[in-house]
């Protein structure tokens, strides 16, 4: 494998790692872009994917496992989140700081309780033969570079659920209401629409996704009762970076932390990759305060 | 709050009985025929999961001693106290097993942050620390027995083996803490030195799970074998993503020297199968005395993997006996004088015996893990190897004399 073989493979590294930030964000995006809910069990949904798609392989077996794996992932959690939003979220609206702490006992109970029920080691998933192989890419410059299967079938996933999402946000009738809560969210109210159902499912769809997500990730990250913690520092910078409330600032600000942490690690080393890119993100903040895309919104300002 | 009256009442006598406790005979039944040793390991938080079975093992061996009528006449009653997965608290427990229980001696310690937090206690307040774990050496003290593998017992005879198998480009990758840093500051002195090349070395943080750019840099450094000291769940995401990247175990070696029976089961067998670890036992040594102790263990506690620290948690309270034994008496000077002139003894991972810096001379295994979860020991050392503390070729100059 050569030189530029590296380079290539960096390229598609940081498309990987941007299609896996992209996953665990989107769901935070959606709620903390929409509601100012800071959700610190995020991470937590995405460990009870992971478990769930341990529970669906075991039972059904690696490949039509995984697959049945997404599906229950996505709405389990899904249902998870409504139950955590009528009960707890909808409680503590415009008090971020509470809403803060009672998120972050959720994700502490949700942890103590996969530890009790799986044990604290945690378990274990493996790809399908389909998903195990690498696709090898002859040619000059690129002989050697292997392109992971599992790999390619998050980014796939990854754009599915971001296609998705969007053409919900878009074309339904949900969408509209979401839309129109987000712009302005005494107006919509005062129209007739029905702003707390808005909450309800947006919140629902966001830890869902966070659960789809979880369920592929399991596929090249351990499940443990603490995984969770490991994606929803970066999560949240992705959101931040982004800008709150746009989806195609979280998509662009995903491929810019794993593009630039995967070019920086061509040079230099994992850890100092991460410092350079948290330097490059306060930075970026100072001079864009509202991130790549900055939304003008009433619900903003007031915030 | 009327239950402070009589406490107000009697405590003149109060007063009185402990002003003249030191001239009254002991409580005949505590003291006279029980003698406490404390056992400090992690009970809870994240370093439970290896340590609550360091402490059932070394519990056992306590058991098994008890069950022949104990050491000098005396029972052995075990203080247990939970360190917490927290230096301070090891440090501040190990005071209160000296101080307020008075153990003779304590048996405890994983992370060598919290054998780093406890040394200055047992120096100031003049204890004895019985230590299973394999460490970066680098450490020597009086008030401590290290009976877990120096550097020259764990990771030098891997590379021994690496280099009889044929290994010369070497890919060094770690957990971004002391151990892997020291680890591999020594096998890079020792790869250069025998001839060697150093293909790569990279760190990922504790808990990374992203190993894509490494996976990249080792396709490129084309390395024979892998020489790893990632810790805890980074190994679920290395092996799966090597995997993924098309290289399995079976097309380029990876040595571990953090997997040991336990994180396998729970790394996973299959992930891991035919990758290569270093230690100085393994549940599957044949040696009889090896297959009791299992035994033994798995009659308390069915299906639990035995590891390398359990089985040097069972050894220390063994030795610790048999020095007291030799002495003749539960001083801590004296015990620790005669742990190092005791003869080699064998409780599971083969001839071994305290040399005179304190640490053990042992034998290396290492073992290729099968489907099961169980190593097969494939490599051995040509015998015993006596412990250095210091590794000359490292840090020359520095010795261990105590």
């Amino acid at each position: 494998m050569s030189e530029s073989a590296l380079l290539w493979g960096q390229l598609f590294n940081g498309i990987s790692v941007a299609s896996i930030l992209l996953l665990a964000a989107l769901g935070l995006a959606l709620s903390f872009g929409l509601m100012r809910v800071i959700n610190m069990a995020h991470g937590e949904m995405l460990m009870m994917g992971g478990y769930v798609a341990f529970i669906c392989t075991t039972l059904f077996g690696k490949g039509p496992g995984l697959l049945v794996g997404l599906v229950v992932a996505f709405v389990g959690t899904a249902l998870f989140g409504a139950l955590m939003e009528i009960t707890l979220i909808r409680r503590l609206y415009g008090r971020p700081l509470d809403t803060l702490l009672a998120t972050w006992g959720v994700s502490l109970v949700l942890q103590q309780a996969a530890r009790s029920i799986f044990g604290p080691i945690g378990v274990e998933v493996t790809a399908p033969a389909w998903l195990a192989g690498s696709f090898a890419i002859g040619g000059s410059a690129l002989t050697g570079l292997g392109i992971p299967a599992v790999r390619l079938f998050i980014i796939v996933l990854a754009a599915l659920v971001l296609g998705g999402v969007t053409l919900v946000i878009a074309r339904t009738r949900i969408g509209l209401l979401v839309r129109a809560v987000h712009q302005d969210r005494g107006m919509a109210d005062a129209l007739g629409a029905d702003t707390r159902r808005v909450d309800l499912a947006v919140f629902a769809l966001g830890t869902g996704i966070a659960g789809l997500a979880g369920a592929a990730l399991s596929l090249i990250s351990p499940v443990t009762p603490t995984v969770g913690q490991s994606y929803i520092v970066y999560a949240f910078l992705v959101v931040i970076l982004g800008g709150l409330g746009s989806l195609t600032g979280t998509l662009l600000a995903a491929l810019v932390v794993g593009l630039f942490s995967a070019t920086a690690q061509i040079f230099t080393s994992l850890g100092f990759s991460d410092v350079l890119l948290l330097l490059f993100v306060i930075l970026f903040i100072q001079f864009r305060p509202r991130g790549i895309i900055s939304q003008r919104s009433r619900a903003l300002e007031e915030a | 709050m009327s239950s402070f009256l009589p406490a107000r009442a009697f405590a003149p006598f109060v007063a009185a009985a402990l002003l003249l406790s030191p001239l009254s005979p002991p409580p005949a039944n505590a003291a006279a025929d029980t003698v406490k040793v404390g056992v400090l390991h992690s009970l809870t938080g994240t370093m439970a999961i290896s340590e609550v079975d360091v402490k059932n093992a070394t519990l056992l061996a306590i058991d098994e001693i008890n069950a022949k009528g104990g050491v000098l006449g005396k029972k052995i009653e075990p203080v247990i106290e939970d360190g917490g997965s927290d230096p301070a608290i090891f440090a501040q427990k190990a005071q209160k097993l000296i101080q307020e229980d008075s153990v003779v001696t304590v048996f405890g310690g994983w992370t060598s942050a919290s054998r780093k937090a406890m040394l200055p206690v047992f120096e100031r307040f003049h204890g004895l620390l019985w230590y299973p774990v394999q460490f970066e050496g680098n450490e020597c003290s009086a008030d401590i027995m290290y009976s877990g593998a120096q550097p020259n017992q764990q990771i030098l005879p891997a590379l021994q083996w690496g280099e009889q198998k044929g290994y010369k480009s070497i890919f060094l990758l770690g957990s971004d803490y002391v151990f892997p840093r020291t680890a591999n500051l020594i096998l890079k002195k020792h790869i250069v030195h025998d001839g060697g090349t150093i293909a790569g070395e990279e760190y990922v943080p504790l808990g990374g799970t992203d190993f894509s750019a490494i996976i990249n840099k080792i396709k490129v450094a084309h390395p024979q074998v892998i020489f790893s000291t990632l810790n805890g769940d980074s190994n679920v995401s290395f092996f799966k993503q090597m995997a993924a990247a098309g290289l399995p175990s079976s097309k380029l070696p990876v040595m571990s020297f953090s997997i040991a029976e336990p994180e396998a089961k729970a790394i996973g067998p299959s992930l891991l199968e035919g990758s290569y670890a270093a230690w100085n036992y393994f549940q599957s040594l044949p040696d009889p005395v090896n297959v009791k102790f299992v035994a033994a263990y798995h009659a308390k506690y069915p299906g639990a993997p035995v590891d390398d620290p359990m089985a040097h948690g069972y050894l220390d309270v063994y030795a610790w006996a048999a020095a007291v034994k030799k002495a003749g008496t539960f001083d801590i000077e004296k015990v620790r004088k005669a742990a190092v002139t005791l003869p080699f003894i064998d409780v599971g991972l083969g001839e071994t015996k305290f040399a005179t810096n304190q640490s053990l001379v042992q034998t290396a295994y290492v073992g290729q893990l099968l489907p099961s979860g169980q190593f097969k020991v494939v490599w051995k050392s040509s015998g015993p190897i006596a412990p250095q503390p210091y590794d000359p070729l490292t840090f020359p100059g520095k010795t261990c004399a105590i």
